[in-house]
């Protein structure tokens, strides 16, 4: 330890509780890693501050030391946004877990950073509210670090992703400023700096308050399983559902690896036979939602589903969505490992891409199931491997690599709702040019002079990409050369 | 599949960008004017070389399987209407046009939203990406044509509404939905402050409901959805239902119903929804139309300017003085707090370091 870092640790110690700081390797291993577990580091120390001025300390002393800062809520995320750096401190907000305040009248809520993703639906559930964004680690993960990632969820076709249900930050800048972003109204004067903060990956500012918005429940919901013998059968039905004139709340597909596995390990009463499966949820008032089961049972008849339920009651529409909620782990037990991409595609490209992904998995002999959430395009390819073989990390990430440049080819983007985090760092290069990565890094630049909040994340260097080969560099010189690469 | 037009001048928009960048002139950013007067004018506009997206023209992509639609910025708007609705679907935003010539990039940039707002969401919401100019003349896009792209910082939804302070669109694109089967509207007499209580309980609960309105002494719901579900509503809501309710609502969208006809200057009141707006009238002194539920204020007042922006932040929302005969206030929007303020002038030097796009027409500061 550098005699900064030991300055630096003993000016965090000299305010914070003997609880809130943590050094020592044995205290830094839980720590080392976000749900992105093949990429593990341990931070310098992990600081829990039980409050805003705490962080503002936190802060202040980061600036002055010169010390880069990680900022992590539950860690449950997929793309190593909240992995800590050697030199870092690792900055845990979860200690910040209240429900500030309910405003059923305004259908909204202030809560902290650390509050649970589901923990704001049931503490409204009373009021006949909910939060519509429903990450599948909603039961885990942290509203903070939802916002931080923009997070999406099933239902993310009718009711968004977190950037369109929430009005207002707090933030603390890199300079240990208290900023409010947004406001209790629908809208705000100036830029619109709360889209630019949520999903920027704890680069600009650290997030200490969130209002969210609140949703109605809706009257009913229906939940329908639709069988097919071809993907792309599946692929038209959901064409043709939204075609006529329908957003069903979720629409998610699962390949026949995808259903296997979640059978197996659920027993939701899966057809395994079944190439694709098609789940189907519409929610809205009880004769709306009678029509669209009725248009969707037939839609999906002329589309050449081989097999239609529609669920008795509640108790079965759980047990339907029981196999889509428990597929990552269900996939899990195939394999010792398994590594889940998040590519979004123009959903008439399904078939296509599945194709590829299939040919491209008899190549890395990596088996590959698919599950996607199909109303938005966003898929969820998840390979299979086992980090105990030599070599098998590598080449399950460079396979995950190309499922990514393949959904920029047709089109769409690598990244959905996982974020970018250290995980799809080199993919950047594939889906920005340089003037554009230029241009995130400015923005970078200018809310944080020194580079310190979660620096190498997100936005890679114009030097790796260049490295990289994905970009072409005209006689060696970068546009801009004015400006200062990192 | 083309409606109108279709040309691309990218770039020579870029050409004129690099050519103001490199001797520093100021450029005036203009669609067909249709909302020209929502900015500041006293901004040196008037030394401003103006430039113009109008004949960047046409629906670049449209898959209405996909829900997405992608133009240039000079597209008309009523273009892009007509043609999503051949494929039975629509803009949800609903945009105000104020004139047959608006064009996307204009709306885009104003980011004003129409009725139905509050209930499907706003003009930022669906917009999925972006390709614009910044203020160097560099081309760049960002987003995407797909519904969740979260690669990168957020740009396309920043330009929303920036009106061309930190960039010239090219083109956007939009998350469309499907028209709904049926709409209609419901009418109640009612006291501003049973207004307000029915509007925040009919919102507590699920309902199909695309807009409300207090006009008058009159609480307008409009119902959307299939007839089922619209039916089944309006017996739980009750009330009359209005004949021509469309054009009531094209009226109050476009600011063509008589209560926009007053000489006095006329504000945008943003707020909370169950803010006390029926308190509004007598506490500054004017006339309200209630949009959004109660989210949306029109005032017609002649109060000072501190005055009504001071009301509207101690509702917890804020105010922009939307048209005025006479310009002589020199700012529109709710002043920012100086750390936001900051921000703003942090974020425009990064667009636009000169400061040459549209100087001063949102704040004298950007």
């Amino acid at each position: 330890m550098s005699s900064k870092q030991t300055k630096f640790l003993k000016a965090l110690q000299a305010f914070l509780p003997v609880d809130s700081l943590l050094t020592g390797e044995e205290s830094l291993r839980p720590y080392e890693c976000d749900g992105l577990s093949a990429y593990k580091q341990l931070p310098l120390a992990v600081a829990l501050p039980g409050n805003k001025n705490e962080i503002i300390r936190i802060i202040k002393l980061c600036q002055e030391f010169k010390i880069p800062v990680v900022t992590r809520g539950a860690g449950t995320g997929l793309s190593g946004g909240a992995l800590p750096l050697e030199n870092g401190l690792l900055l845990n907000l979860t200690r910040l877990n209240k429900i500030l305040k309910i405003n059923p009248e305004n259908r909204s809520a202030v809560v902290q950073p650390g509050v649970r993703n589901l923990a704001i639906s049931e503490a409204v559930s009373d009021h006949g509210l909910y939060y519509a964004p429903d990450p599948s680690s909603q039961i885990a993960c942290s509203i903070g670090g939802n916002v931080a990632e923009n997070a999406g969820g099933v239902h993310s076709l009718k009711y968004g992703l977190t950037v369109h249900n929430i009005l207002k930050l707090e933030i603390i800048t890199a300079e240990g400023e208290l900023l409010t972003i947004g406001s209790q109204a629908l809208d705000s004067p100036g830029y619109d700096l709360l889209a630019l903060m949520t999903g920027s990956e704890g680069l600009l500012g650290i997030i200490t308050e969130i209002t969210v918005k609140l949703l109605p429940k809706p009257e009913r919901t229906q939940v329908l399983l639709v069988a097919f013998d071809d993907v792309a059968n599946a692929g038209k039905a959901v064409s043709e559902i939204i075609s006529a004139g329908i957003i069903p709340a979720g629409l998610e597909l699962m390949d026949s690896l995808a259903i296997k596995a979640a059978e197996d390990f659920i027993h939701a009463g899966y057809p395994v036979e079944a190439t694709a499966i098609l789940l189907c949820e519409v929610d809205g008032n009880s004769p709306e939602v009678d029509d669209y089961t009725k248009k969707i049972h037939a839609l999906c008849l002329q589309c050449g589903a081989t097999e239609i339920r529609i669920a008795a009651d509640e108790k079965e529409q759980k047990k339907l969505w029981a196999g889509r909620k428990a597929a990552f782990p269900a996939i899990g037990r195939l394999a010792p490992d398994y590594y889940c991409m998040d590519g979004t595609i123009p959903r008439h490209c399904l078939p296509e891409v599945l194709k590829r992904i299939s040919d491209m998995a008899k190549e890395y002999d990596l088996p590959v199931a698919n599950v996607f959430h199909a109303g938005d395009g966003n898929l969820h390819p998840l390979i299979l491997y086992d980090a105990n073989i030599a070599g098998q990390l590598e080449k399950t990430e460079q396979f995950g690599g190309r499922i990514l440049e393949l959904c920029v080819e047709v089109g769409g983007a690598i990244t959905g709702e996982h974020g970018v985090g250290i995980e799809k760092i080199d993919q950047m290069c594939v889906q920005f040019k340089p003037l554009e990565l230029s241009q995130f890094h400015a923005i970078k630049d200018a809310f944080d002079e020194h580079g310190l909040l979660n620096p190498g994340k997100a936005v890679p260097t114009l030097h790796r990409c260049a490295e990289l080969g994905a970009m072409h560099v005209h006689n060696g010189q970068l546009p801009h050369p004015e400006l200062e690469r990192f | 599949m083309t409606a109108g037009t279709t040309k691309d001048i990218a770039n020579k928009l870029a050409d004129q960008v690099k050519n103001a960048y490199s001797n520093g002139s100021i450029l005036g950013i203009r669609g067909s004017g249709t909302k020209s007067f929502l900015g500041n004018s006293d901004l040196g506009q008037k030394t401003a070389e103006s430039i113009t997206t109008t004949k960047h023209q046409g629906i670049v992509n449209y898959e209405p399987n996909e829900l997405v639609l992608t133009a240039r910025s000079g597209t008309r708007l009523h273009d892009i209407q007509n043609t999503l609705a051949g494929k039975n679907q629509m803009l949800a935003f609903e945009p105000p046009a104020f004139g047959e010539q608006a064009t996307l990039g204009g709306t885009i940039a104003c980011a004003l939203s129409g009725p139905r707002r509050p209930y499907t969401g706003s003009a930022r919401d669906y917009v999925l990406g972006v390709h614009m100019i910044n203020g160097r003349g560099e081309t760049m896009r960002f987003g995407g044509q797909v519904m969740k792209n979260v690669a990168g910082y957020d740009v396309s939804r920043l330009m929303t509404g920036a009106m061309g302070t930190l960039g010239i669109i090219l083109d956007i694109s939009l998350k469309v939905l499907p028209l709904p089967e049926v709409e209609m509207t419901l009418v109640q007499d009612l006291t501003s402050i049973d207004a307000r209580k029915r509007m925040v309980d009919l919102v507590s609960k699920y309902s199909p409901i695309s807009a409300m309105s207090y006009v008058g002494h009159f609480l307008y719901i409009r119902l959307s959805g299939p007839q089922s579900a619209v039916t089944a509503a309006i017996k739980k809501i009750g009330g009359e239902t209005i004949l021509n309710h469309e054009t009531f609502w094209h009226d109050i969208r476009e600011q063509q119903h008589p209560f926009f006809k007053s000489d006095k200057p006329l504000w945008r009141l943003s707020l909370p929804v169950a803010s006390d707006w029926p308190g509004i009238e007598e506490k500054l002194n004017g006339d309200c139309l209630v949009e959004w539920g109660g989210a949306q204020v029109w005032l017609s007042s002649g109060e000072a300017p501190e005055k009504i922006f001071a009301h509207a932040d101690t509702l917890g929302g804020h105010a922009r003085l939307f048209r005025s005969l006479n310009d002589g206030f020199g700012y529109r929007c709710q002043p920012l707090a100086p750390a936001l303020l900051n921000w703003h002038k942090k974020i425009k030097h990064v667009f636009d370091p000169k400061g040459i796009l549209n100087p001063g027409i949102m704040y004298k500061e950007v």
